[in-house]
């Protein structure tokens, strides 16, 4: 009894390999052929491109844009731009945003499209990127004037200093900690 | 090493060897997790937009680790069960599905759970979320399998073949957030250490996964040994050890 490969295992093993590489064939195909089905949302590009369709529920996906959200103090009823850097869509919108909605950040609008290029949306869901970081680094990538998309590259860097000062025991003061919310 | 894989073959060497390695793999599971527990919800700074909620990564990021894993564990040691007809092979993929399911469960749970504040909604059908439920659909179809029939040789077969197909599945789970838009973000946590976090968020989820890994290693090794009494009880050898307790 040894495990090498005889002829009749071997042929066992290949008739199982081709079964699932047949499989992962049909998967990738289809998956292909739905793409644009299993994409979340339409980028404000293709919408501006007129691939999405007008006056049914569609989802839409980007950034708020800095200084475009304008609230009335009256009521619910907010409107913003979303944008993915290229072009943007004008969102009108009523009801309670995510805690972590806020300018600069991902933004996934379900809703409708209507004639004149914007949404009346009846969901506004926040996304969330992949970075993680204390507010004390937030709030000090910030005052240096970094913007989010380059947090990452310089959070480890800030960090190692403000564990140096915490060290050094010149701390300014602990109002940094909770500013950024 | 095809000495050492022969050896594999026979459950009584397995049974004697795992033996020796389960306290050790109880042992990291228990410190890790524990270590790992109170670091993340405790001493690991609050995130800057998620405040305390990004702390469900500590428990959620190693379950769907772990949910992934046990997959492709399950559909190598399908193969070779397949192939080389090593019955331990087939022993730890059933002891390893329920706890695959579990994990896939719990991870799907934790996300709903974190969705709610920070998304803003519990479930999306989006790439990374359906992927996943369809893993935990695999997972109980291939429990499902097993139990469909009366001759273990077939249930063995069948749940051996739903697997290797099924892990077709993974690198889906895996590249969803990159191929697609989708709600769920993409990646932080990577062994590579691109590091999406700074390393006091990041070392204590480190000790999470390995504490997971080492968990589902002691678990699995001590489920396969009582499967290998179950199925070998009427052998010599497990006669000889009832013997010996009495």
């Amino acid at each position: 009894m040894t495990l090498s490969l005889t002829p009749k295992r071997k042929q066992k093993l290949y008739v199982l390999l081709g079964l699932v590489a047949l499989a992962a064939i049909a998967v990738g195909l289809t998956l292909y052929a739905l793409r644009a089905n299993i994409n979340l949302f339409f980028s404000p590009v293709q919408i501006a491109a007129g691939e999405a369709p007008f006056e049914r529920q569609i989802r839409a996906g980007g950034m708020v844009r800095e200084g475009t959200v304008v609230r009335n103090p009256d009521s619910l009823d907010v409107e913003f731009t979303v944008t993915d850097y290229v072009d943007d869509v004008r969102v009108h919108y009523s009801g309670i945003l995510p805690d972590l909605f806020r300018e600069g950040q991902g933004v996934v609008v379900v809703g409708q499209l209507h004639q004149g290029g914007h949404i009346m949306a009846d969901q506004v869901l926040a996304r969330h990127d992949e970075n993680y970081m204390p507010p004390e680094v937030a709030q000090a990538l910030e005052e240096a004037g970094y913007k989010p998309e380059d947090f990452q590259q310089k959070a480890a860097d800030v960090a190692k200093r403000l564990e140096a000062e915490k060290a050094a025991g010149n701390r300014n003061g602990d109002g940094a900690t909770s500013s950024s919310y | 090493m095809w000495a050492f894989i022969n050896k594999l073959r026979s459950p009584k060497w397995f049974y004697a060897i795992s033996a020796k390695l389960q306290p050790f793999f109880w042992v990291a599971a228990a410190g890790l997790i524990l270590t790992g527990t109170v670091w993340g919800l405790a001493f690991a700074p609050a995130d800057y937009q998620q405040g305390n909620s990004f702390r469900i990564i500590y428990v959620h990021v190693p379950a769907a680790f772990l949910a992934q894993s046990i997959f492709v564990s399950m559909a190598v040691a399908g193969l070779v069960y397949m192939v080389w007809k090593i019955k331990i092979a087939d022993m730890a993929a059933a002891m390893m599905a329920p706890l695959g399911a579990a994990m896939t469960f719990v991870s799907l749970f934790s996300g709903a759970v974190w969705g709610v504040p920070t998304w803003g909604t519990w479930w999306m059908w989006d790439a990374r979320l359906t992927s996943m439920l369809i893993l935990l659909f695999l997972y109980l179809g291939v429990i499902a399998l097993r139990g469909a029939f009366t001759s273990r040789d077939s249930a063995s077969r069948a749940a051996s073949v739903l697997a290797m197909v099924g892990v077709i599945n993974i690198p889906i789970i895996k590249y969803s957030v990159d191929w697609w838009y989708t709600l769920h973000q993409p990646a932080t946590f990577t062994i590579t250490g691109r590091a999406a976090m700074p390393m006091e968020m990041w070392a204590p989820l480190l000790i999470m996964v390995l504490g997971f890994y080492s968990f589902f290693i002691a678990l699995t090794l001590m489920r396969t040994r009582s499967e290998i009494l179950r199925r070998e009880s009427n052998k010599r050898w497990v006669r000889d050890l009832a013997g010996e307790m009495r």
